[in-house]
C-alpha cells in the first residue's frame, strides 16, 4: 500500500484524488443501483419466489401425504389385529358356551330320564295299591259272604231274612274291614 | 488497462533502453469522458467507468430475467444457476444473519450481491479490466444507500429513543463502562460502520487492481534479451497470471462480504441485540 501514500501525494499535481467522490459519479452510481433494484424487486425476483414458494409446498404436501397414508395404513392394520382378536375372543366364548351347554342338556337329559323313571313307578306303585284294595274288598265281601253262608247253613233257613242277621253281618263286616285297614 | 499504461511508457520502454520503470499510478483510475453533458448545473461525465456501470446492470437485469422469465417447478439450465444465486442469497446470507423475517430484504441484498460481483468482476475480463468498484464514488454510493436504510429502519421499528439507546447502551455492561463505551458505540455505528463499510471494498479492488497492473507492466517493462530481463519477465507475468486468479476471487469474496455486513445492518436495526 506504499503506492497508496504516493497516490495521495500525487493528486495535489494536477490529477484529481483517488478518494474523491464527485457528486455526478454518486448519482449515477445510485442510478444504477436504483435500476437493477427495481427491475430485480419488481419484475424478476417476484416471479423466483412463487416458484419456489410453490415447489416448497408440493414437496411439504407430498411429504403430508405419505404421512397421512402412513398413519391411514396403521390405522388400518390396528382395526385389522382389533378384529381379529374380537374374533378369537368370540370363538372362545362360543366354545366356553357350547361345553357349558352339553353340561346342561345332559343334565337335563338325567333329570328328564329320572322323573319319567319316578312317574312309572308311581303309577306302578298306585295300580298295585288299586288292585290290592280291590282285591281285599272283594275278599272281604267274599268272605262275609262266605260267612253268611256257613251261618245260615249253621242256624238255618229262617233267619235269612232277618234285619237283626244282617245287622250283624254287616257289623262283622265292619270289624274285618277295620281289622284289614289296620 | 495495463496496455493504456504501458503505452504511456511507451511501447519502446524496456530493462536496459535507458527508460525508468513506468509505475503505474493514480492514473489507470483517471478516464477521460467519452460524452459529457450537464443537467442543472452539475456536470457529467460518461467515461469507461459509466459504461461498465451500466453494462453490469444490463448483464445481471438480462440474465436474471432470462433465467426467471418463466420459471418452472423442475429448474432447468439459466434458472438453476439463477436458483442458486437466489437460494445463496436467502439462506447464505438473509436467513443466517436476519432470519426468515428479513425476507423482504432479499431483493435489495441480491442486488448488492450482484451488482457489486459484477462490478467487482469486470477487474478480470479481458477488454474490460477495471474493476468499477475501484473508483472509490461507486462504494461509497453504495454505503450510502445501504446507512439510509438501516438507520431510518432501526428507528422505525425500535422507536427513535429505543435505536438510539440500544446502540450507545448495548445491555449487560456494569454502569461505569457506558462512559467508556457510550461514545465509541456511537462513533463506531454512525461514523466508522458506513466509512469502513465503503472503503474495505474499495480499498480491496483498488489493490488488486494496481497490483495486477503492476505485475502486467513489469512483465512487459523487462522483457528484454538479457538474463535477468527475461527471468524477471516470466517471473512478472506468472505472477501476474496468478493473482488475476486470486483477484478472480478476492472480487467474489468482498462483494459476499459488502452484502453480509449489509445483512448484518438490516438484521441490527430489526432486532436489538439483547
Amino acid at each position: 500500500m506504499f503506492e497508496f501514500a504516493t497516490l495521495l501525494a500525487a493528486e495535489s499535481e494536477e490529477m484529481p484524488s483517488v478518494l474523491a467522490v464527485p457528486l455526478d459519479e454518486l448519482i449515477i452510481g445510485l442510478i444504477a443501483f436504483l435500476i437493477v433494484f427495481g427491475g430485480l424487486a419488481k419484475f424478476v425476483l417476484p416471479k423466483i419466489k412463487v416458484t419456489l414458494d410453490e415447489r416448497a409446498n408440493l414437496i411439504e404436501g407430498g411429504l403430508e401425504r405419505a404421512g397421512k397414508a402412513e398413519e391411514e395404513a396403521a390405522a388400518v392394520l390396528a382395526e385389522y389385529q382389533k378384529q381379529l382378536a374380537g374374533a378369537r375372543e368370540e370363538a372362545s366364548a362360543i366354545r366356553t358356551a357350547a361345553q357349558a351347554d352339553r353340561t346342561a342338556i345332559i343334565e337335563e337329559a338325567r333329570n328328564e330320564a329320572r322323573s319319567a323313571a319316578a312317574v312309572v313307578t308311581a303309577s306302578a306303585e298306585a295300580a298295585m295299591a288299586a288292585e290290592r284294595a280291590q282285591a281285599v274288598a272283594a275278599l272281604t265281601r267274599q268272605v262275609g259272604e262266605l260267612a253268611l253262608t256257613l251261618a245260615d247253613k249253621v242256624v238255618g233257613e229262617a233267619l235269612a231274612n232277618d234285619a237283626r242277621v244282617a245287622a250283624t253281618v254287616d257289623s262283622f263286616i265292619a270289624d274285618l274291614e277295620r281289622a284289614a285297614a289296620n | 488497462m495495463a496496455f493504456g499504461v504501458v503505452a504511456s511508457g511507451g511501447p519502446e520502454c524496456h530493462l536496459f533502453s535507458g527508460c525508468g520503470f513506468p509505475a503505474p499510478g493514480a492514473e489507470i483510475f483517471q478516464f477521460d469522458a467519452v460524452l459529457s453533458f450537464t443537467i442543472g448545473g452539475l456536470a457529467f461525465n460518461i467515461s469507461k467507468v459509466t459504461i461498465l456501470l451500466f453494462l453490469a446492470v444490463v448483464v445481471i437485469l438480462g440474465f436474471f430475467g432470462y433465467a426467471f422469465r418463466k420459471p418452472k417447478l423442475v429448474p432447468r439450465g439459466a434458472q438453476n444457476v439463477g436458483e442458486l444465486g437466489y437460494l445463496f442469497i436467502r439462506d447464505g446470507i438473509v436467513r443466517e444473519t436476519i432470519g426468515k423475517g428479513g425476507d423482504k430484504f432479499i431483493p435489495f441484498l441480491f442486488s448488492f450481491f450482484f451488482l457489486v460481483w459484477i462490478l467487482n468482476f469486470w477487474g478480470v475480463v479481458p477488454g474490460a479490466q477495471l474493476p468499477v468498484t475501484s473508483i472509490f464514488a461507486i462504494p461509497v454510493t453504495f454505503a450510502i444507500i445501504v446507512y439510509v436504510t438501516w438507520v431510518p429502519l432501526g428507528i422505525y421499528k425500535q422507536g427513535f429513543v429505543g435505536f438510539f439507546k440500544n446502540i450507545m447502551f448495548p445491555p449487560g455492561v456494569p454502569k461505569a463502562m457506558y462512559i467508556l463505551l457510550t461514545p465509541i458505540e456511537l462513533i463506531s455505528n454512525f461514523l466508522v460502520r458506513p466509512f469502513t463499510h465503503a472503503v474495505r471494498l474499495f480499498a480491496n479492488m483498488f489493490a488488486g487492481h494496481l497490483l495486477l497492473a503492476t505485475f502486467s507492466v513489469a512483465a512487459f517493462y523487462l522483457l528484454s534479451f538479457s538474463v535477468i530481463g527475461i527471468l524477471g519477465s516470466a517471473a512478472s507475468f506468472s505472477l501476474a497470471v496468478l493473482l488475476t486468479g486470486f483477484e478472480a476471487f478476492i472480487q467474489a469474496l468482498q462483494a459476499y462480504i459488502f452484502t453480509l455486513l449489509a445483512a448484518v445492518y438490516i438484521g441490527s436495526a430489526l432486532h436489538a441485540e439483547h
